[in-house]
């Protein structure tokens, strides 16, 4: 648990804000796909810790990214952090995806909305290890696309918007690519349903997929057993057996 | 510097702060935020005879300062405990304690029996009020027969302290309190949660998959004080009060109303170090006031 300061909050559009935050002692090292549990203060209807994504990690200039969209007024309070503002965190939490066994494979990474978020540090990794990436990103319009910039400096980027402002027009799962490639190792991260038709669309072409799940959490330590999602093995908590998880071991009718 | 130390029937205490079942895992899960020993004792999580999956997602709702939770007992039942768990916390420098539930009387008492060979484990606390299981649970904690009943029976087979946990989802909880007494309860410790429900308008369902759950947090606490002032008043056995302690404040209020220790539950889940903080907390108010002790402060509640 510690208190980071915000930096810098952009806001990204009246939905979205990426908080930059930092910290007066060195950040830990923190893998691509974990998350935190963001304390909200000052929101009377706020009670439990917000588990948020890790968007992105500058280790050089001690900068921990936080993506956030406005859903409630938790979020809607985060998204209001200014320069100078204390953010406490317990972090990082939870496991990291997996790094695909050659170099050579075709990798894609999928990301619907604000679940873009854990994947701009991952591409980030893959990138610094050597491999090549391809980005599929999806929104409801040009204004729900976010740090497309950002992206095109670790790989591809492909995009979709619903009412066709960028990219192709439509969802992530109808776009070109997947019908023009081959992928060996898909990740994605967004809305349960997109995630489901793009993990159908991995397991017929025989790629190896991992999702990351986002279930409502209470302690994200593995403590209250709230976020449970169905597995091969049982309920697993998502906060400490995920949020990453390889499709096969889920339970979902794909 | 005050003296923390108290007893709870057989329990000796280091200080009266414990930290409530389901809310604590193990006590391992926050060993990577606080010292476990500084608190006076961990109750972990509900245990069952036989391994239960638990509810179906969702099981957690958000409410106006609290939460529901409908986790349903989860866990790998007693032998894997044993097997699995104890090794890991015996060893912990302070009062591990086992919450044991069950669907029928020979589960508790079953289980009873093999947790008293537990050389490390000094207690349990008998969990007869869970509001989220189809059988047992809290159908034996709302009337005064059946929990006399299962008391009865596990006393039997349980030497060391019994705790009961009582349910707040009953018309008078001292009758309850009295009951589970007279049976041999070393020490009662209460609330647990309240049943409550959650909509989600928009959808027209319910948010949990069971429908209703068990509030807890700071939502609960006036109920619990409460609870607890009537039960302290009630009974000779000592009381463990828990409901909505987010600090020191909270805890010395239960401490006032007749509890000789607390239990630190969902605040675990927004500071993994808030038992540490009451624990200072409550020293730094017994220094404050003069007291010598936290034992000079149970129940003395000026009315």
């Amino acid at each position: 648990m510690l208190d980071l300061f915000i930096k810098e909050n952009k806001q990204l559009s009246d939905q979205y804000s990426l908080l930059i935050l930092t910290s007066p002692v060195k950040l830990p090292e923190i893998l691509p796909g974990q998350f935190a549990e963001v304390r909200v203060d000052n929101s009377p209807t706020t009670f439990l810790r917000r588990p948020i994504s890790i968007n992105y990690v500058d280790y050089v200039t001690n900068e921990l990214w936080l993506l956030i969209q406005k859903v409630g007024d938790g979020t809607r309070r985060l998204c209001e952090l200014k320069t100078g503002d204390v953010c406490n965190l317990v972090f990082p939490l939870g496991n990291s995806f997996t790094l695909p066994a050659d170099k050579k494979s075709k990798v894609l990474l999928v990301g619907g909305g604000v679940g873009i978020a854990p994947l701009l540090f991952w591409g980030a990794y893959l990138n610094e290890h050597g491999y090549a990436c391809n980005f599929l990103l999806g929104g409801r319009s040009k204004s729900n696309l976010l740090q497309i910039s950002e992206f095109e400096r670790f790989g591809n980027v492909f995009t979709t918007t619903e009412d066709g402002s960028h990219g192709e027009r439509g969802f992530v799962t109808q776009h070109s690519c997947l019908s023009s490639s081959n992928f060996d190792y898909i990740y994605t991260c967004g809305p349960t349903p997109m995630m489901k038709v793009v993990a159908a669309y991995a397991a017929k072409i025989k790629a190896n997929c991992e999702v990351s799940l986002e279930n409502t959490m209470a302690c994200g330590i593995g403590a209250c057993l709230c976020c449970v999602t169905d597995t091969t093995e049982g309920h697993l908590c998502v906060c400490t057996e995920g949020p990453v998880f390889n499709i096969t071991k889920l339970k979902w009718q794909i | 510097m005050a003296n923390l130390n108290i007893n709870i029937g057989k329990l000796q205490l280091k200080n009266p702060v414990m930290t409530a079942s389901g809310t604590f895992g193990y006590g391992p899960e926050f060993s990577d935020f606080m010292d476990l020993s500084r608190i006076g004792g961990i109750f972990v999580k509900g245990t069952t005879l036989r391994e239960r999956q638990g509810n179906p997602y969702p099981r957690m709702a958000e409410t106006p300062s609290g939460m529901l939770n409908a986790v349903g007992l989860q866990n790998k039942g007693v032998e894997y405990f044993i097997n699995h768990i104890y090794p890991t916390v015996k060893d912990i420098d302070t009062n591990i304690l086992v919450n044991l539930s069950g669907s029928t009387i020979e589960d508790y008492v079953e289980a009873a029996q093999m947790l008293n060979e537990l050389e490390k484990i000094p207690g349990i606390e008998l969990n007869i009020s869970c509001p989220n299981v189809k059988e047992g649970g809290m159908a034996f904690g709302t009337s005064c027969s059946s929990a006399a009943n299962v008391v009865k029976a596990v006393r039997t087979v349980y030497k060391k302290e019994l705790i009961v946990k009582l349910s707040p989802n009953v018309t008078d909880i001292s009758e309850i309190a009295l009951a589970v007494e007279a049976e041999g309860a070393d020490s009662v410790s209460l609330i647990n949660t309240l049943l409550g429900m959650a909509i989600d308008s928009e959808k027209r369902k319910p948010i949990l998959s069971t429908v209703t759950g068990g509030l807890s947090g700071p939502a609960v606490k006036p109920i619990a004080l409460r609870m607890v002032w009537q039960v302290a008043r009630a009974v000779k056995i000592p009381v463990i009060g828990l409901g909505g302690i987010m600090n020191a404040a909270d805890a010395i209020e239960f401490i006032l109303a007749g509890a000789s220790a607390i239990q630190v539950g969902t605040a675990n889940f927004i500071d993994p170090t808030v038992s540490i903080k009451v624990v200072d907390g409550i020293n730094d108010y017994l220094d404050r006031h003069g007291f010598q002790s936290v034992g000079d402060i149970v129940g003395v509640l000026e009315i």
